[in-house]
């Protein structure tokens, strides 16, 4: 890691459900420009931390200084207000069922008062962007699983948000849907500089979309290695987590089972 | 058995407090910009003239209804003529707002949770805010408003079709008097009691709207959680209504 200051930096986050920890103090830090990935396994408290860094959850516990700022104690309407500068691709594409395609891709514009011309305009240029052409007066229902996480990474990027982050961005596709979206993840990234977070327990995407990857281990993040490094690196958590073996140091039965059931209550 | 009422209590106090955040967030941010006009004209077609075929309906055979059971009564002790102003009050202090609330609890607050609630489970609220929109704003203060708001405005339609069907009936099935029927219904009501059933169905309004996008907004646990929050929005609506109905005649009245 360079010297340079964090643009997202977590420290000491904690985050409890009733009697179970989810997050126990993960420490985490984000470069300007660089793009990080959290892989661990299902269950392990990656959501809850991109969640509370979005504030869509409140952490029991810790800092989220981005830019130097700490948004935890930033008040709603100036959480809301830096929202602004952010993008975040939701594994199911999130997108809003009574809205046709170009109103969700320009949502964040047209609330900002961008004329529904200049908006609709926007939104055609961002789809194409992503592949998708004469779409924009269809429907979310109407779209195809690959088709509405395009959607939704055309939405999260339409407002030209400089931290962006995706949960899960390949899950549920197929190979080929997957590779294309990685590669729209690597062109964002190389086109604008955008610092990105994502979160993701497949290492194809893992390995092709980050500058820098952290392992998330019983409610810690265990290690930030830079992207190359990870067929190298002997860590035995993250040899068992690459390699896919159910045994070795991280406990799976009861672990990723508590928090679900935590999150579930 | 201790521990279960314990439970019971304990949850009905989170479902209380639940409801009072929502009502306290809306509140707030009721006097304070952006306002979403477009999705208060939205809302208020939706609850206003959707709900208003079973609000005409219902009324109309409440009226009918009324009429023939009053006249059935009055009968045995010749005092067919009040019919008409037993109709006209019971419709417009009491029936028509809560019949009124009944079926829009039915109709609106169970759409309102269902909405709500499926944009919950798929993160469509946590994606208003990563999108810089205050869902409280965005989603749950034009609900309210327009529920409340058109509550009024459906209960005066549904008075006015109630009290013509407990006229129909008297008149041309009853073979009642027409001149004495009317005279008899207007002569008697205050405007009291027009103005009673309005501030009630605001007020039950109200309640059909926090009760809604409470249940909706606070959904858990995917589409059994939206089934659940859809069924406890229902009735927890209806029975609120039949309750703060008793409180309300009782303040306004008694």
């Amino acid at each position: 890691m360079s010297s340079e200051i964090p643009r997202i930096s977590i420290r000491g986050l904690s985050k409890r459900f009733d009697d179970k920890i989810i997050l126990d103090g993960a420490d985490l830090d984000i470069m300007p420009g660089k793009s990080t990935t959290v892989i661990g396994m299902s269950g392990t408290g990656k959501s809850v931390l991109i969640k509370c860094v979005l504030g869509l959850l409140k952490p029991d516990s810790g800092e989220i200084l981005i830019d130097g700022e700490n948004w935890l104690e930033l008040k709603e309407h100036e959480q809301l207000q830096r929202m602004q500068r952010v993008g975040m691709l939701f594994q199911g594409g999130a997108l809003f069922d009574s809205l046709s395609v170009w109103e969700n891709v320009s949502f964040a514009l047209l609330r900002r008062g961008l004329s529904k011309t200049k908006a609709k305009e926007r939104a055609i240029e961002v789809l194409e962007w992503v592949g998708l052409y004469d779409i924009e007066d269809k429907m979310p229902a109407e779209l195809s699983g690959g088709m509405a996480k395009r959607v939704g990474l055309a939405r999260t990027i339409c407002h030209k948000p400089d931290i962006v982050f995706f949960d899960e961005p390949t899950t549920g596709l197929d190979p080929i849907m997957s590779d294309v979206i990685n590669k729209l993840i690597v062109r964002l990234h190389k086109d604008s500089g955008t610092t990105i977070l994502s979160i993701t327990h497949d290492m194809k995407s893992a390995s092709m979309i980050s500058d820098h990857i952290a392992l998330l281990c019983h409610g810690r993040i265990h290690m930030q290695i830079p992207a190359n490094e990870l067929d190298s690196n002997q860590d035995p958590m993250l040899r068992q987590f690459v390699e896919g073996k159910a045994e070795g140091p991280i406990n799976c039965s009861i672990w990723g089972k508590q928090i679900e059931e935590a999150i579930q209550r | 058995m201790l521990t279960a009422t314990g439970k019971l209590v304990e949850s009905f106090c989170i479902q209380l407090g639940l409801y009072a955040a929502t009502f306290a967030g809306a509140l707030k941010r009721l006097t304070s910009r952006p306002w979403h006009f477009r999705m208060l004209l939205q809302q208020a077609e939706e609850v206003g003239v959707q709900s208003l075929p079973v609000v005409m309906l219902t009324a109309l055979f409440t009226g009918m209804v009324l009429a023939l059971q009053s006249y059935i009564v009055f009968h045995r002790f010749a005092a067919e003529s009040l019919t008409g102003l037993v109709v006209s009050m019971s419709v417009v202090r009491e029936l028509g707002p809560v019949l009124v609330g009944l079926m829009v609890a039915g109709r609106v607050g169970a759409s309102f949770a269902a909405e709500l609630g499926t944009m919950r489970v798929t993160e469509q609220i946590d994606a208003l805010w990563t999108l810089s929109t205050d869902p409280v704003r965005y989603l749950i203060l034009p609900r309210l408003i327009a529920v409340t708001l058109m509550m009024p405005l459906l209960v005066v339609v549904a008075d006015f079709i109630g009290i013509y069907g407990g006229y129909a009936i008297s008149v041309h099935v009853l073979d009642q008097n027409p001149a004495v029927y009317i005279e008899n219904t207007t002569i008697y009501m205050e405007l009291s009691d027009f103005y009673s059933g309005l501030v009630k169905a605001a007020f039950f309004g109200m309640l059909i709207g926090l009760i809604g996008c409470t249940e909706g907004f606070n959904c858990k646990g995917g589409a059994e959680g939206v089934g659940t929050a859809t069924t406890r929005a229902v009735v927890v609506s209806c029975m609120s209504i039949l309750i703060s109905d008793y409180f309300l005649t009782a303040w306004m009245f008694g």
